[in-house]
């Protein structure tokens, strides 16, 4: 009668896991491959091998250096981004009870930047403060007034998204203040560039700061999988079926606004993932969080590397803000979401 | 000794809701909670089982205070079913029915035996079975609270927290789950509005009004005319069931309620 496995079934698991990391990969080799300088596939391979373990493969210094310094690096990037920002949105959801939630709509993506501009053109907090730091206080300082006005206006989960819209207007409305009074013109143009979502700036070490922030956060939602879940009925219920509500908000409010700080201090703002990957994983694998959260990291990492591919082969000899390619690829895909999850009535 | 509350007190926006309550569930025994709407039943099962902290006043679990019980041993012990509570995740049956296995579970634990066995029985014991996979907001109201009552089943507790579980539910499922959490033998205390329902479930009764015990012992003290019709303002006649249980008939003209309205 039951379809549910009483022993995990280890073979299948660990088929998925290798079939996940396939594609990953796939998609790492083919932004590797891709781009205004065509390289063949071998050859990203021989200079990958070069980079990581000497191997001495005949890759001229020019390819080399595209591969190894600049697109896989930013290919990286791009997958750690997007893993963690739509890990963050699947958090947010849950713990919020809203499918609206996510760091980018609660303002929490704003905060993170006008903390990260304080620092950038203010020098706010001197040399103590780096634009990661800035962005993360930034971030709590996002979150704790979403979660004041949302309590203010009475805690229901609908008052949340409106708070959240209100912090986004009021953190934005900072760093637009900061920026076009306070910034030289030619800083001003990096901060904007960089505000729209940018992956181009990016290297290794942003790489060696991003990975286990990434994994980090991945590993303490994990363990925090079936608190999750417990959520489906609201925090009295979560409660009741013994779980520390508390310690598990501020935990996971913590480790969400971490990802997110260390993303948008390196990336800039890049919204709809973490909105639409969620509901693509739950829609594929159900509302699990056991399943749900790996699903989420690997999917969002696979959409932001592809996403960051078209943004830069869509317009010939341009490269698009990645905000506008995720927002161009999430809207549609959203609106199927949506209409496919339509329960009846 | 189980679950009691002694002189426990609690407010909301300066409003005292629950006022000095002390009552004790005895072991393996029924004792429902009657009152009128507002009196502040749910507020005072929500004191019972930690999900607010009482103003002053004890809850006590096998003499313990449950201040300083965790969260998760409590809930191995006591389990609570909301007197309404939904959610907008797709979710089946069976997945509300295993989060009652939550706290019998380690943050890296893998779905075992033991809790398979206890989901599958607990949705035997409401007869939802045959329902394992069906949609959560497929259901009707009654079927979404035989599936709660079976997601506390399937917390194993030894104490049961009910708010209106008979709410939604046809008169014979009202029968059923009353009969089932009668057979469970598990301590249970339980809000209910049907007082003919709690004269027959109930070996004690506990009464509010306005946040405060008016009256508390066995159906046969408790539901009283006088007592009913001070409280809640219907004049009422006692007689006797078949079973020997109290049954309460209400004395109101059904084509002039409202003249006639105390
Ligand atoms: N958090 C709160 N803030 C303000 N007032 C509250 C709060 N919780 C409960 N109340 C009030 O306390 C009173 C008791 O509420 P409670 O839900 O306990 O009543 P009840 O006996 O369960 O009623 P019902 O039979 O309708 O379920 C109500 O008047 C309610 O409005
Ligand atoms: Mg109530």
């Amino acid at each position: 009668m039951s379809h549910h496995p009483v022993q995990p079934n280890w073979p299948a698991r660990i088929g998925i896991a290798l079939a996940a990391l396939a594609a990953l990969v796939f998609a790492i080799a083919l932004a590797v491959t891709i781009g205004e300088m065509r390289i063949p596939l071998a050859t990203a391979f021989q200079a990958l091998g070069n980079g990581l373990f000497d191997l001495g493969y005949p890759v001229s210094a020019i390819q080399q250096g595209v591969i190894f310094d600049y697109r896989l690096s930013r290919a990286l990037l791009a997958g750690l981004c997007g893993g963690a920002l739509a890990l963050s949105g699947a958090i947010l959801q849950a713990l919020l009870r809203n499918p609206l939630a996510e760091p980018y709509i609660l303002g929490i993506s704003a905060g993170a930047s006008t903390g990260a501009v304080a620092v950038m053109i203010l020098g706010f907090g001197g040399a103590a403060l780096t634009v990661s730091g800035g962005a993360f206080l930034g971030s709590v300082a996002a979150l704790l007034i979403v979660a004041l006005l949302a309590a203010g206006a009475g805690g229901a989960s609908d008052r949340v998204i409106l708070a959240g819209v209100a912090g986004s207007q009021l953190f934005n409305a900072a760093t637009a203040t900061i920026v076009t009074t306070l910034a030289s013109a030619e800083q001003a143009r990096g901060v904007m560039f960089w505000l729209l979502g940018n992956f181009g700036g990016v290297r290794w070490p942003d790489v060696f700061v991003a990975t286990p922030v990434a994994l980090a956060g991945f590993a303490i939602c994990m363990l925090h999988a079936k608190a999750l879940d417990a959520f489906a009925f609201g925090a009295d219920a979560a409660a009741s079926l013994g779980v520390a509500v508390t310690r598990v908000r501020i935990v996971l409010f913590a480790v969400t606004a971490v990802m997110t700080a260390t993303m948008v201090s390196i990336v800039g703002t890049i919204g709809f993932v973490g909105l639409v990957i969620p509901h693509a994983a739950r829609f594929l694998v159900g509302p699990g969080h056991a399943r749900l959260l790996p699903v989420c990291l690997v999917i969002g990492a696979i959409f932001m590397i592809l996403a960051d591919i078209l943004s830069r082969i869509l317009v010939p000899q341009q490269i698009l803000p990645i905000g506008v390619v995720t927002a161009l690829v999430g809207a549609p895909a959203f609106a199927i979401i949506l209409y496919r999850a339509r329960r009846p009535a | 000794m189980t679950l009691s509350a002694r002189d426990v007190s609690w407010g909301a926006s300066g409003r005292m809701i629950v006022g000095g309550v002390t009552l004790e569930a005895a072991p393996g025994k029924i004792l429902g909670l009657i009152g009128p709407n507002g009196s502040g039943k749910s507020s005072l099962l929500r004191l019972l089982c930690r999900l607010r902290k009482v103003s002053s006043g004890v809850v006590e679990l096998d003499g313990r205070d449950i201040g300083e019980v965790s969260r998760r041993e409590l809930a191995r012990r006591l389990a609570f079913v909301e007197q309404q509570a939904t959610t907008e995740i797709q979710l089946s049956v069976c997945d509300v029915v295993r989060l009652g296995r939550t706290p019998h579970r380690g943050a890296l634990a893998s779905w075992n035996a033991a809790d398979e066995q206890a989901v599958d029985a607990a949705l035997a014991r409401v007869g939802m079975s045959e329902r394992h996979d069906q949609h959560w907001h497929t259901l009707s109201g009654g079927e979404r609270q035989r599936v709660h009552i079976a997601r506390a089943l399937a917390q194993t507790p030894s104490e049961l927290i009910l708010d209106e579980p008979t709410n939604h539910l046809d008169i014979q499922h009202q029968l059923s789950i009353l009969t089932l959490v009668r057979r469970l033998g598990v301590t249970c205390i339980v809000a209910l509005h049907d007082l003919n329902l709690a004269a027959l479930f109930c070996d004690e009764i506990a009464l509010l009004h306005e946040g405060r015990l008016v009256a508390s012992g066995t159906p046969e003290t408790v539901l009283t005319e006088e007592t009913i019709k001070r409280v809640f303002g219907v004049a009422v006649r006692i007689g006797a069931s078949a079973s020997g249980r109290r049954h309460i008939e209400y004395l109101v003209d059904p084509d002039c309620y409202g003249d006639a309205a105390p």
